[in-house]
């Protein structure tokens, strides 16, 4: 049946499950937009911006596992999907961003809002095309797809001249693709299983690194019986946070950079490592030399380009998590760690994470403790990337598989407000909260009126500090404390603004007005805004800086728990 | 320490970008490209790369991992210093004066290169061979003075049936 360009691309998203789209029309993607209307089944959902469209897709693929859609025009609109494509990129998201190029005779002229958007994107992509007949649109795009979701899944772009969507081609929208060597399933080695199942039998301090990966491929119930058969405990990277219940016994936390002193003193003493869907970061291993210095790895990874990246693994997993898992499982015996597990308890008496925190309720950390304790950890929490970020890691509390939102990898501050409309269009029934920063909220907080317009009952906390509190802190610490360009002396007024955009915003300064606002907010049927006014002097810890080991590891000072606020 | 070099020869589909899309990777991921040569294959659709890269043992195997990632890229094979034909090709712009055209020429003979074109005041030798071969061809020419030089990087096949037999002797095309 013979078809525009424009009605083939709604025809092969309405096949590859498509329901909502994330963009903003301009000249050049405007015949796709006009035809739009044929498809009512379609939702669009029309953003301020194109980087706010890119990271709503991306907070939306996340929550369902689903592929995210965006749309941008040429040039411009293309160019500010940019930090979006590389966020989920970074991340692994599975997402396909569609973008209108200039007709096909002015490619290559510098025609007006032309950039070669194929061409940038190439670093930042799993794969990109540009589709310059009608009749390749159907393949393109169910190419685009698999390739999206399948593997280690990534953004996929497809750039579309404009005068593609208007030409006629016959429309057939293929059942396969055919990538004979991009291969999804690799055999897994038995061999490979009976070994890895040796060094856990063997293993006297054994640890589990839970990674993204668990997430993406939906491995919660194989990691936790993995965990339960052997006793091993469980440690989860900040994306792989929520992959595991944060109030299981064997739940030791997060490692790293500001991760819990008692997960990286623990890493620091154990004989075997499992790598489950991560990829030894450097925000997680700091100084490699010195990194699980005595621990053999297994290292289960989609990815085969991750093994041996950072690490030597002893024992090499490639596949899908989850199918790798259900064949390891069977191999591996039932097994208890009583000392090592009273061993890490002791740490965790000793390196508590926060020495006190009844002192003073502003605290960002109590905040973020009143509010999970509220939700009783049945929240979406979506932060962006700062101190904030790191807190809401660190103090929330998280029940639910897959209910922490955050931009790792790339760590894109604007992050917040946009993905948290994309998780909460996902998954309309969740109690959706984004955590901000006051810097990061301000990139983005224009998709305040998309949420408003289209009623996504986001809840937002600013944790407010007039700072760019992460990159001060970094001043504090290693520059004497010389604040250069990073102190908002006069931020906007975060409530009026709210309510300028047309959702009502408190302002919280008082350490009693914390849960009534929370409660407010929560019984609120809509959007709605609090700005939290905490003290501008506190600090992430623990902290070990960039490149270090845990030797270096920081942690809170106590003096200044008195002047917290 | 010396550089470690190491050649590998990828399959890879024949479409616009393709080059791109692999040098931006190498690029992207600080790798090393001591020289790079495509051409056609024997497949239609599909163009053979021989890589030669500079880097440690993990360096060149990420750089095949990284190869084999990409989506346009069908297969990477490193191929060992041993057991590799490894040959490219130079064009050398040499001054050439009545009085020392037949000792140019003299030399060129026994490299087996060959005199492609006679200027009043200069020839072009083309020679093939291994690097070392090339480059002494141009240190002994270069007391006549070398006017310009261009070589192609190296090309390298396995001897044998090596990479025959890996692939099963099938080497498919996929389709767009």
């Amino acid at each position: 049946m013979k078809m525009t360009g424009a009605q083939i691309v709604f025809e092969s998203l309405t096949r590859e499950g498509v329901n909502v789209i994330f963009g903003i029309p301009g000249g050049a993607i405007l015949p796709l937009y006009q035809t739009l209307p044929e498809y009512p089944n379609l939702r669009h959902i029309l953003t301020r911006h194109e980087q706010g469209a890119a990271h709503a897709a991306d907070g939306y693929a996340r929550v369902t596992g689903k592929v995210g859609v965006a749309f941008g025009t040429s040039g411009p609109g293309a160019t500010n999907l940019v930090t979006g494509i590389a966020c989920a990129q970074m991340d692994s998201i599975p997402t396909v961003f569609i973008t209108g190029q200039v007709g096909r005779a002015a490619i290559g002229k510098d025609a007006f809002q032309e950039t070669d958007i194929a061409g940038i994107t190439l670093p930042i992509t799993k794969h990109n095309y540009l589709v310059m007949n009608a009749s390749e649109i159907a393949y393109t795009i169910k190419e685009a797809f698999y390739l999206a979701r399948t593997g280690r899944p990534g953004p996929v772009l497809v750039d579309i001249p404009k005068d593609v969507f208007v030409e006629q081609a016959e429309f057939e929208y293929p059942e396969t693709v055919d990538l004979p060597h991009y291969n999804v399933q690799p055999a897994i080695k038995t061999e490979a299983l009976k070994q890895a199942a040796a060094l856990i039998k063997d293993a006297k301090r054994p640890l589990i690194l839970a990674g993204h990966g668990v997430i993406i491929s939906h491995a919660y119930n194989e990691l936790r019986e993995l965990a339960e058969k052997t006793g091993i405990p469980v440690i989860t990277t900040l994306l792989g946070i929520s992959s595991f219940p944060s109030n299981h016994p064997l739940c030791v936390g997060m490692p790293g950079m500001h991760g819990m002193a008692y997960a990286s003193l623990a890493i620091d003493e154990a004989d075997l490592l499992l790598g489950l869907g991560m990829r030894f970061d450097d925000r997680v291993t700091g100084d490699l030399k010195t990194f699980a210095p005595n621990a053999k790895i297994i290292h289960v990874e989609v990815d085969p380009s991750e093994i041996n990246k950072n690490k030597h693994a002893t024992v090499p997993l490639v596949g899908d998590l989850k199918t790798v898992l259900q064949k390891l499982l069977p191999h591996v015996q039932p097994k208890t760690h009583p000392d090592w597990v009273k061993r890490i308890d002791v740490l965790k008496k000793e390196h508590p994470p926060v020495r006190s925190i009844a002192a003073n309720g502003m605290r960002p950390q109590a905040i973020l403790q009143t509010l999970s304790k509220e939700t009783k950890g049945q929240h979406v929490i979506v932060t962006g990337v700062g101190q904030h970020q790191m807190w809401a890691a660190q103090h929330s509390t998280f029940v639910n598989p897959n209910s922490f939102i955050t931009s790792g990898g790339l760590g894109a501050m604007g992050f917040e407000v946009p993905a948290a409309m994309g998780a909460q269009v996902g998954r309309p029934d969740a109690t959706v909260w984004s955590i901000c920063g006051d810097g990061g909220f301000q990139m983005t907080m224009s998709e305040l009126a998309t949420i408003v317009e289209n009623n996504i009952p986001v809840k937002f906390a600013i944790f407010n500090n007039g700072f760019l509190g992460m990159v001060r802190q970094w001043q504090d610490i290693f520059y004497k404390k010389s604040y250069v360009a990073t102190n908002y002396t006069r931020n906007p007024d975060f409530v009026k603004l709210a309510e300028a955009f047309g959702m009502p915003g408190r302002r919280v300064a008082r350490q009693e007005d914390v849960l009534p606002a929370i409660r407010e907010a929560m019984a609120h049927n809509g959007p709605m805004l609090l700005d939290f006014m905490i003290p501008q002097e506190e600090n992430v810890f623990p902290f070990i800086p960039a490149g270090q080991s845990t030797a270096q590891l920081m942690e809170e000072p106590v003096e200044d728990l008195a002047h917290g606020g | 320490m010396a550089a470690e070099y190491k050649t590998i020869v990828s399959l890879v589909r024949d479409r616009p970008g393709v080059l791109t899309r692999i040098a931006s990777m190498f690029r992207r991921r600080n790798f090393n490209i001591i020289s790079l040569a495509v051409g056609q294959s024997e497949t239609k659709g599909l163009s053979r790369m021989t890589f030669v890269v500079d880097g440690d043992d993990a360096t060149i195997d990420q750089v095949i991992k990284q190869l084999r990632k990409l989506i346009d890229v069908v297969s990477v094979e490193p191929i060992g210093d041993r057991t590799m034909v490894a040959r490219e090709l130079a064009l050398i712009r040499v001054t050439a004066t009545s009085a020392t055209r037949s000792e140019i020429t003299q030399i060129a003979e026994i490299f087996r290169a060959n005199v492609i074109d006679v200027a009043p005041d200069s020839l072009i030798i083309e020679v093939t061979g291994d690097e070392d071969k090339v480059q002494s061809l141009k240190s002994l020419l270069e007391s006549f003075g070398v006017r310009e030089m261009i070589r192609t990087g190296r090309v390298a096949m396995e001897r044998g049936l090596a990479l025959d037999s890996r692939r099963n002797g099938k080497t498919t095309i996929p389709q767009a």
